[in-house]
């Protein structure tokens, strides 16, 4: 059930300012691919047009392609609202709902679809995927105490259990670790070793230790300069791009030179 | 809520036992704590000086008090009258209230948005005295034809049981002027709750995949219950004190009655001050502050009971 | 987590889920606007027809959310369809709501403006019988009343925001926040017979005065304050005030210094708006202050106009013959709304001219 996605061409703007330019890229179902690059360079905005949450912003408009499989998620007729059902996201802070139990909040992606599901089968979709998310042995006795009484760690697996329980196609992660402390990271990154058996996996992140350990394909991301649109400067192998960056920008960045 | 004011003072009291508390800090905190105090007395002063002023009334012979059978049943039909209006309005206008502050944070265009919510609050702003001119001027004329049709075809419910107003001056336009009254207030106060609901949780539903109708579902409306019934509250309480609207507006002749579109309604007991008290004197005026001191107890009442709602809700609207 | 598991675990979601597809039935793009247009005309057709214009009003009204939802959901599916419904409902509610606020402005404008001249805000009412006559006194005592209410409230109430915000805690704290919020429920009317009851113990039976006023409008008016001065002193970030102490800047000064300048455009927006609050106020002046028709501007010296009072006797005595007085009525309602309106246009210039730029 994981996707592939293909990017093909994509000018992002806000309003007439063009904040990204000409993106192309595939990204490889069943992979971690991670997203670096300097602050402002337009990571997490292309992260938003593969859901579709770039469009909410007043204005925002993307030129260009994405397909999912062979879908194109921005082709006539196409309904963000469906996009977004099977590409999962995760945000910088953790965002479980205040006002849900722990259980209403994995719950809460299957009770949008208005799917009919018995109790019994809910319960075990919830428990399903609080156990894919490494959270389940620590909020077991707790399900229907809120959300926000966990620890930002715990917070963060919530989301990513309320992520997957609707088993998307692919897992959006806009630097889910940068609000957590090292030791809940190891677990989220811990974590993500293990979803990407399952799940197409892309992670925005500032820190390239982070990409180095993760992803298999990472993307570098950068700005010519003040003013310029952001733009892709080179994909590829992880392995590759740390140890052997084939532009100059690259490995300027990865070793600590920039600009 | 509370979370961020108080982790302040309790570093700050770890610093003021190690070292001596400077003058400046002292009257500072002085005048601060007076204000403060100053409320708590002003409040006990009204509870006790309206104690003290009803209390000739409260003792006198039943037939020196005004109206034939004691301050009991006069005050009775009063209260009645005003707990009908004020509960009609808040129906009214707490629905309505809470759909105009969603269209304003969540459907209206970003571009207009504010001024809308600046013209809502503009009218928030209008004085009670003129609403109660609108009200008999332009509204009371406009319900005599709908009051006769309701009165043909919904007699059968007490509600509308007739016989029809031939002026309009009934509990139900009552009703309307306040709750075209309170709309503002509880629209405005539920706006700004809406306002701030965080973006992140309302991200987090639409990245699920919601409608907007969901999104405001799962994110908005919870976040904002606890204001949407503060909010309510403050409706209702303005509701039941609002005077100068329903003493222009409504045709008293004091029986108890849901009958809300005929001209013999009760009075409400701020109505009944407004239009009683400059010309009255001796008991008839302790009588009218006992009849406020039950106004004062009653909207007591509703502010603590929402005010146990909203605590109750505290734990899942906390911190995050 | 093998991949296989979801389609052994039989018909849970993810099976209808991955068949999802991402194009489904969609209206037509003008498909709302093409409606609600329909709907219009069926509602001019309506009143042509000679229907009442209210009731051909709501017919067209519900018909436009009837159709819409029936179209959506045969074409779009229920959870859209529940959407546009939503639409539907939200926005004919905000439309609802202005009809009647839209109609007290153009009542009070269209009645008002005939006496809207020189001559009424330059002379009181004395000695006019009829016609003539204006309400300079009732404008002067209305200034009066609320300036001196204001002088009362917007110290205290910005103490005891500071307290609660700053100092407060243990019970005494929980203790103010929860009678504040009581505070703000007070009728106003109960805030006159306050006052009322006060100085009658004093003073005696059937005392009148401005101050009395004043009192009961600051009753209304200090919870008003403290609640939108603790707000906004609340909004002041935390992090200031660390940076303030570890400068090693005394509290009171930090506070003085720092919060308060932060908070100020803020505070200031809301004591603006909590004038334009109690200005309007009429039950409680109608029976401290009384009315009377000739100019007094001494707050402990017996009866005062004001101009909510003025147009309410204006109104229910007007007198033989009634026309001169009922224009009179409408015209002191017409200046209230403008005063009501500068007054939160100025507090609307406040919050934007001058709040720290770290907001935004």
């Amino acid at each position: 059930m994981a996707k592939r996605i293909e990017v093909k061409d994509l000018d992002i703007y806000y309003d007439k300012f063009l904040a990204v330019q000409g993106v192309s890229m595939t990204i490889q179902p069943r992979s971690v691919t991670a997203l670096i690059g300097p602050s402002g360079c337009g990571k997490s905005t292309f992260l938003r047009t593969l859901n579709r949450m770039h469009e909410l912003v007043p204005g925002a408009r993307v030129d260009g392609k994405v397909f999912m499989d062979d879908e194109d998620l921005y082709g006539p007729g196409v309904d963000p609202v469906s996009v977004r059902r099977q590409i999962g996201m995760v945000f910088q802070r953790p965002n479980p709902f205040p006002t849900m139990s722990i259980y209403e909040n994995v719950a809460a992606g299957i009770r949008l679809n208005g799917g009919r599901m018995k109790k019994s089968e809910l319960d075990d979709v919830v428990e399903r995927s609080l156990r894919s998310a490494n959270l389940w042995a620590e909020v077991k006795d707790r399900l229907n105490r809120p959300g926000s009484g966990l620890s930002g760690g715990q917070q963060q697996r919530l989301c990513i259990a309320r992520a997957i329980a609707v088993q998307p196609g692919v897992l959006l992660m806009d630097e889910p670790c940068s609000a957590l402390d090292p030791i809940s990271t190891q677990a989220i990154e811990d974590l993500m070793l293990e979803l990407k058996t399952d799940y197409t996996i892309v992670i925005v992140t500032h820190n390239m230790q982070q990409a180095a350990r993760v992803s298999d394909v990472t993307g570098f991301f950068n700005l010519r300069g003040v003013g310029q649109p952001g733009e892709l400067v080179e994909i590829d192998e992880t392995t590759k791009i740390f140890s052997t960056p084939s532009n100059k920008a690259t490995e300027d960045y990865i070793s600590g030179r920039f600009g | 809520m509370r979370k961020g004011s108080t982790v302040l003072p309790s570093t700050e009291r770890t610093r003021s036992r190690r070292a001596p508390q400077r003058p400046g800090d002292r009257v500072f905190s002085g005048l601060s704590t007076g204000a403060g105090v100053l409320i708590l007395v002003v409040l006990a002063g009204v509870a006790a000086f309206l104690v003290a002023e009803a209390w000739p009334a409260l003792i006198a012979p039943a037939d020196e008090v005004p109206g034939p059978d004691g301050i009991v049943l006069y005050i009775w039909p009063l209260l009645f009258g005003t707990l009908l209006a004020a509960f009609l309005a808040l129906l009214i206008a707490a629905p309505l209230a809470v759909a105009i502050a969603l269209f304003i944070t969540h459907y209206a265009p970003r571009r207009i948005a504010q001024a809308l919510g600046y013209i809502i609050d503009l009218l928030a702003a209008i004085p009670s005295i003129i609403y109660g001119l609108w009200g008999i001027q332009v509204l009371a004329p406009l319900t005599v034809e709908p009051a006769g049709w309701l009165e043909e075809n919904l007699g059968f419910i007490p509600l509308f049981a007739g016989p029809a107003s031939t002026t309009g001056r009934t509990m139900l336009v009552a009703a309307l002027v306040l709750a075209v009254m309170i709309l503002p207030i509880v629209s405005a106060v539920v706006r700004e709750a809406f306002r701030q609901t965080p973006r992140l949780h309302e991200e987090a539903s639409l990245a699920l995949g919601a409608t907007r109708w969901e999104m405001i579902r799962m994110a908005v409306l919870p976040f904002g219950r606890s204001s949407i019934i503060g909010a309510s509250m403050l409706g209702l309480g303005r509701a039941l004190g609002e005077t100068m609207a329903v003493a222009i507006v409504l045709s008293v002749s004091g029986g108890v009655t849901f009958n809300l579109i005929s001209s013999g309604n009760p009075g409400t007991i701020a109505a009944n001050i407004a239009l009683e008290f400059p010309e009255s004197t001796g008991i008839a005026v302790n009588t009218l502050i006992a009849s406020g001191l039950v106004l004062f107890a009653v909207t007591l009442l509703v502010n603590m009971a929402a005010r146990a709602v909203i605590n109750r809700r505290r734990e899942f609207s906390g911190a995050n | 987590m093998p991949v296989t598991t979801s389609s052994e675990r039989g018909p849970d979601l993810h099976t209808p889920l991955s068949g999802v597809p991402l194009t489904h039935g969609q209206l037509p793009r003008y498909a709302a606007q093409f409606t609600l247009l329909a709907a219009i005309a069926a509602g001019i057709a309506l009143t042509l027809a000679g229907w009442n214009p209210a009731a051909s009003a709501i017919i067209a009204g519900a018909g436009y959310v009837v159709v819409i939802y029936a179209w959506s959901r045969t074409v779009e599916g229920p959870r859209k369809a529940r959407d546009r419904l939503v639409t539907a409902v939200v926005t004919g509610a905000f439309l609802l709501a202005l009809l009647p606020l839209v109609s007290v402005i153009v009542t009070v404008v269209g009645n008002g403006i005939a006496r809207f001249d020189v001559e009424f805000f330059t002379y009181s009412m004395r000695g006019v019988v009829g016609e003539g006559g204006g309400a300079y006194h009732a404008i002067m005592g209305t200034l009066v009343v609320t300036g001196l209410a204001a002088l009362i409230s917007v110290p205290i109430g910005i103490l005891t925001a500071i307290y609660l915000v700053e100092y407060g805690r243990g019970r005494l704290a929980k203790a103010i926040t929860f009678f504040v919020d009581v505070m703000t429920g007070i009728p106003s009317i109960v805030a006159g017979l306050f006052a009322y009851a006060l100085f009658a113990l004093v003073f005696g039976p059937g005392v009148r005065m401005g101050i009395m006023g004043a009192i009961a409008l600051s009753v209304l008016m200090i919870p008003v304050v403290v609640r939108s001065a603790e707000e906004m002193l609340k909004l002041v970030p935390n992090e200031l005030r660390e940076a303030a102490y570890a400068l090693a800047v005394p509290k009171w000064r930090t506070i003085v210094k720092v919060v308060l300048p932060t908070a100020l455009a803020g505070i200031a927006t809301g004591v603006t708006l909590a004038i334009a609050r109690v200005i309007g106020e009429t039950a409680p002046l109608l029976i401290t202050l009384g009315i009377t028709s000739s100019v007094n501007l001494n707050p402990v010296d017996g009866r005062m106009a004001t101009l909510p009072v003025y147009a309410y006797y204006q109104y229910v005595t007007p007198g033989v013959p009634p026309e001169p007085a009922l224009e009179r009525a409408w015209t002191a309602a017409l200046t209230l709304i403008i005063i009501v309106m500068a007054l939160n246009l100025i507090a609307r210039l406040i919050s934007r001219l001058f709040a720290p730029k770290t907001r935004g």
